[in-house]
């Protein structure tokens, strides 16, 4: 199976982690991420504020660039993701918007008809185009024991409605349990983690993410999983500030979905980009997935 | 072909429970739509034989409205069904003729939606400006396509019965 | 030998014929219509005097067919089919026309309301001259009723008719009649004990010797129409001999099997597995739940039948086929109570301390299983703060759009129990509060001075996770306060969701078997909102209480009499009146396909082997004509829709483009 691949910024960098896993996981599984030549930034949260047509334009661009061969568009980062899926949206339903657009796109001699494309997320497509029993069947080191916290955060389960519910997601929690761990049924999973306010005030931002960490330690959590480049930055990466600001003590790693499907599936930690998180993961591993593995 | 004084003639099929009621709203709530359609009553949409329609185009009709009860919402039932299976069936038949489909339209509308009836009927009038008159007898003798059409047609249908027997 | 007809155009004041021009419109119809010998127009057409003109001329013109151009049909066909009875025209050879409904409210232009007129005058009058003479039906009415559902609604439907006089069946799908009342424990706003009241209709019900009552029974098959309705009943099998058993409980007393009642005590209280579900069921014959009874899982028990005085357990009972015939059906069968866990955000399921208000309800119950102590889920701590969530479920567009009528109500009766029974702080989370009948208003006031509190807006989320030391171990309720504009949380320690009234999950299902149908959010549908709200669309069947939307005791108890009535009005016509709109088939020219057999969905047309034709069963139809349209040679007609009818009506309709076809073209 091959899908259109819009990776975003972050996965080159901060989330590094987070691409070599879903690559790998994708090796697996037996599907092929096919990179958009030439994509752009999506412009990620603001410009969107900034200028509505003008970021429809920006996203719109890497829409017009999906081989016309295929109609499904593969985002791994929550942002990204919105903002295609939320640029197609705006497309099809208006169609004037859809024609200044396409006033704009034709300067690159583009265009993008609203609708081509499903733009999807990269849980969505492993949990829809999988589903249980193929996952199951890839399982070679089952999760027992191991308790986590999934976190969905807000851009994909909300404002675009997909089939998961849009207040209390559960597709990242089925899916875990299909790997052997005990999913933590904790109450702010979809609650959001401050995107980009630690640069705009940062009592703010961490208080979010201090909610966050404690009620994942408050339901025992051994790990919290990410979907999303930006969730996983504000929540590792500033782990140790709300600690300082609040004089509390979290050591919660912060993993990619995909890192933990890549170990069930029996991959080398090395391989899944383990050891880029800043709160270590590797004692929470060690002293849970002790090397018992099944064929 | 279409200019600002045409102005179509569509007769409109509308059941006795919920689409004829809906007119009726409309006319209660004083909703102002265009006087292009002649609004006949049957008892269901289940009654519209697909005949009606083409012997409404078939004498100077420019469109047909189709109203019945919201599909789950039938007096009868489920009759709407059987409609609405005749509806997509009848466009086909006028596409093969050489009319728009678009001149024959489909319309849900329970008794309590004057509103929806009356926009409905504006698209529908809107679209039929559109596409100008019809003037199916005047140009039945001239149009040899569309002879040509419903002759293939009737074979077609011969053909199927006799498969059948 | 040409027809006469009369063409008659009313004014209806300037509601016509302000945008009309109506004597123009009668002026034409005289002139271009062929047959055509009376065309006048009138102030008031319906007034006793323009009745009387029509049927003058009828007399005197020797009128054989009159067209009325005025209002809808629905309104005054009747007026004008009897005027013409009354001149001694059939009424059936009468067309109406609808100018003021379908051409003046909704125009503007006179010019192009006059033309649509025309057309439709003309439409009119081509097809009436196709029309033919009609007789009635008339069938006798059987005057047993059948009552679905032993709720108040269905109750007080029985009751009326019993006491009039007339046999009735009540057919109760639990094992005790009652319905979700029973399970209340006060009611609004008088406080009165909802068992209270309910209770001696149901021993009365019981015992009446014109109720015979059907309960742990459902509904298998309805034929037949109104007057004469055959109905199949499936009596469930209670293992229990009904004619010897005594009631004495001595079997559920002794049954070792204990099981959480998720049923009547809404799986906060236990029950056996042999049971009646309440001490006050009607009948009190219990029922064995096999699925749970050790001797029918295991084999091996029997303690019930051992201990029962009368022999009266009979382990190989089977389910029973009962036969009856009815006139007329009310089907009173209630509602469910949504499901709270569709909400994950409210913590229904996941958090112990959220409660239905169905479960509630049997916590403040005297006789509930905490025996009206209002205690936490761990059986024995009393709350220090309770929250009640409103419009769970409903006024929802994620579930149902509708308001389900009692639960503001509902809401603040729960409030003032606790506020009576503990020392807790009450707090209601509404949208908007709706007190809108008698004394409602007034009870909402004594809430505000008991003290419960009100904060107006959505709930966002029930939540556990804390925030400060003071949320810590509690429910944080989050919600828009929309009258302060702020956000707020409020830490409770229990907290009760005021679920949305659903239809019955098999409304649906049960309504075509009676060949009814429901709206889009599942009630049943009445004839008219407003003007006809019990009876439905099938002539003989009616609607009562929540089955047909939401609403509380009192509405439910008048619309359950407002059915009998309507039913004793039935019976004691004798006689029901069949609109003589049905399909026949030409049996000589039909070929015997069968297309028309599946397309009825009332089985009325059956299939006469022998001669290998169909033929309709002219008491089952109902005149759709879907069957007509459908018949490849075109042998069914539908009697007033035939398609002679429907053609010239179409002809008249298109009398002016007829009329511009067939100038020559001149572009």
């Amino acid at each position: 199976m091959k899908y259109a691949y819009y990776p975003g910024c972050s996965m080159e960098c901060n989330a590094a982690a987070y691409e070599v896993s879903t690559q790998a996981v994708a090796r697996v599984l037996g599907f092929e991420l096919a990179e958009i030549d030439d994509w752009n930034c999506c412009g990620a949260t603001e410009y969107f504020s900034q200028d509505e047509l003008t970021a429809c334009a920006v996203v719109a661009r890497n829409l017009a660039l999906v081989d016309s061969r295929t109609d499904q568009l593969v985002a791994p980062c929550a942002a990204c993701y919105l903002n295609l899926a939320k640029t197609d949206k705006l497309m099809t339903d208006d169609p004037e918007m859809g024609r200044k657009i396409n006033q704009a796109l034709a300067a690159g001699s583009l265009h993008y008809e609203g609708g081509r494309v499903k733009v999807r997320h990269l849980l969505d497509v492993i949990y829809h185009d999988f589903g249980e029993e193929k996952i199951r069947e890839k399982v070679v080191r089952p999760l027992d024991g191991l308790r986590v916290a999934p976190y969905y955060g807000c851009q994909v389960v909300r404002p675009i409605k997909g089939d998961d519910s849009t207040e209390y997601p559960m597709q990242m929690d089925e899916m875990f349990t299909w790997l052997g761990a005990e999913v933590v049924d904790y109450p702010v999973k979809a609650h959001c983690c401050g995107g980009h306010m630690t640069q705009i005030s940062e009592p703010q931002a961490f208080e979010l993410i201090r909610r966050l960490l404690q009620s994942a330690v408050d339901y025992e959590a051994d790990m919290i999983l990410c979907m999303c480049p930006m969730c996983q930055l504000n929540l590792d990466a500033y782990q140790s500030r709300v600690n300082g600001f609040f004089n509390t003590n979290f050591s919660m790693p912060i993993i990619y979905f995909t890192q933990m499907l890549g170990i069930a599936f029996g991959l080398d930690p090395k391989e899944l980009g383990f050891g880029k998180e800043l709160v270590a993961a590797e004692p929470v591993l060690k002293a849970k997935l002790t090397a018992k593995t099944t064929t | 072909m279409s200019d600002d004084t045409f102005e179509p003639k569509i007769v409109g099929f509308m059941c006795n429970w919920c689409s004829y009621r809906a007119a009726d709203l409309a006319g209660s709530a004083r909703i102002k739509y265009p006087p292009n359609v002649r609004i006949i009553r049957l008892m269901c949409s289940g009654r519209i034989d697909p005949a009606f329609v083409l012997k409404a185009l078939s004498l100077g009709a420019d469109g047909v409205m189709l109203a019945g009860c919201h599909p789950g919402e039938c007096h009868y039932v489920d009759q709407n069904y059987k409609a609405m299976r005749r509806y997509y069936m009848l466009k086909h038949t006028l596409k093969s003729l050489g009319i728009e489909p678009e001149r024959v339209q489909l319309v849900w509308a329970s008794a309590a939606e004057g509103q929806h009836l009356a926009e409905a009927i504006e698209k529908l009038v809107a679209d039929v400006k559109k596409l100008g008159p019809l003037r199916w007898p005047s140009n039945w003798k001239d149009n040899e396509d569309r002879l040509e059409a419903l002759e293939s047609i009737v074979k077609e249908h011969e053909e199927a019965l006799e498969v059948e027997s | 030998m040409a027809e006469r007809i009369g063409i008659y155009v009313c004014h209806c004041g300037s509601n016509i014929a302000g945008t009309v021009d109506v004597e123009e419109v009668a002026r034409w119809a005289g002139k271009n219509i062929d047959d055509v010998i009376v065309a006048k127009d009138y102030k008031f057409m319906c007034s006793s005097l323009g009745q009387a003109m029509i049927e003058e001329d009828i007399k005197k013109e020797g009128l054989t067919r009159v067209v009325v151009a005025a209002c809808s049909p629905h309104l005054h066909e009747k007026t004008f089919r009897r005027a013409c009875e009354n001149a001694g025209l059939n009424p059936y050879l009468f067309q109406m026309t609808n100018l003021r409904e379908h051409v003046s409210w909704v125009c503007n232009d006179k010019v192009k309301g006059t033309a649509k007129a025309k057309a439709m005058v003309a439409a009119s009058a081509e097809r009436v001259k196709y029309q033919q003479p009609l007789t009635p039906m008339y069938v006798d009415v059987n005057p047993a009723t059948l009552v679905v559902g032993g709720g108040i609604a269905g109750l007080q439907a029985a009751l009326e008719l019993a006491d009039a006089g007339y046999k009735v069946y009540l057919v109760e799908r639990e094992p005790s009649v009652g319905g979700h009342m029973a399970q209340f424990d006060k009611t609004f706003p008088t406080l009165d004990c909802s068992a209270c009241i309910l209770t001696p209709k149901m021993s009365e019900a019981g015992q009446h010797e014109n109720i015979t009552l059907l309960t742990y029974s459902e509904l298998e098959e309805v034929s037949g129409s109104v007057g004469n309705f055959k109905v199949k009943i499936r009596k469930k099998a209670r293992y229990v001999d009904y004619d010897k058993c005594t009631g004495c409980g001595i079997c559920s007393e002794k049954c070792p099997r204990k099981i959480v009642d998720e049923g009547f005590e809404a799986g906060l209280g236990t029950r056996k597995a042999i049971y009646t579900p309440f001490p006050q069921a009607v009948p009190r014959v219990p029922v064995i739940d096999t699925e749970n009874c050790t001797y029918f899982t295991r084999g091996k028990c029997q303690v019930c039948s051992k201990v029962c005085p009368t022999e009266a357990i009979d382990y190989e009972q089977k389910d029973e086929m009962v036969e009856i015939e009815v006139g007329n059906i009310i089907l009173a069968t209630g509602w469910k109570l949504f499901d709270c866990k569709k909400i994950p955000q409210y913590g229904y399921g996941r958090l112990a301390n959220v409660f239905t208000n169905m479960e509630f309800e049997r916590l403040c119950n005297a006789a509930g299983p905490t025996n009206g102590k209002i205690v936490m889920r761990d059986g024995k701590t009393e709350p220090k703060s309770i929250a009640i969530i409103h419009c769970v479920g409903s006024r929802d567009v994620n579930f149902n759009e509708g308001c389900s009528a009692v639960c503001c109500m509902a809401a603040l009766k729960l409030g003032h129990l606790i506020l009576e029974k503990t020392k807790a702080e009450v707090y209601s989370f509404y949208i908007d509060m709706r007190t809108n009948q008698k004394m409602y208003e007034e009870f909402y006031q004594r809430l505000l001075h008991e003290g419960m509190h009100f904060v107006r807006g959505k709930v966002a989320e029930v939540t556990d996770a804390a925030r400060n030391p003071n949320e810590q171990g509690k429910l944080i309720v989050q919600c828009e306060d929309t009258l302060l504009g702020k956000q707020r949380r409020i830490p409770v320690d229990m907290v009760v969701l005021m679920g949305a009234i659903e239809p019955q999950a098999d409304a649906k299902e049960l309504g075509l078997k009676c060949g009814i149908s429901c709206s889009m959010a599942g009630w049943y549908t009445e004839r008219h909102p407003k003007l006809d709200p019990v009876a439905t669309m099938t002539d003989g069947v009616f609607v009562a209480g929540t089955c047909q939307g939401a609403k509380d005791i009192p509405a439910s108890v008048a619309q359950g009499a407002a059915a009998a009535a309507r039913v004793q009005g039935m019976i004691t016509k004798g006689k029901v009146m069949i609109e003589p709109i049905v399909a026949t088939i030409n049996e000589e020219a039909c070929s015997g396909c069968r297309i028309c057999n599946n397309l009825c969905p009332y089985n009325a047309i059956e299939y006469l082997e022998d001669k290998g034709v169909s033929r309709v069963i002219t008491a089952l139809c109902k005149g759709c004509g879907t069957c007509v349209a459908a018949c490849p040679a075109g042998v069914i007609s539908a009697s007033h829709f035939n398609n002679q009818q429907v053609f010239a009506e179409i002809e008249g309709a298109l009398w002016d483009a007829i009329a511009e076809c067939r100038e020559p073209e001149t572009v």
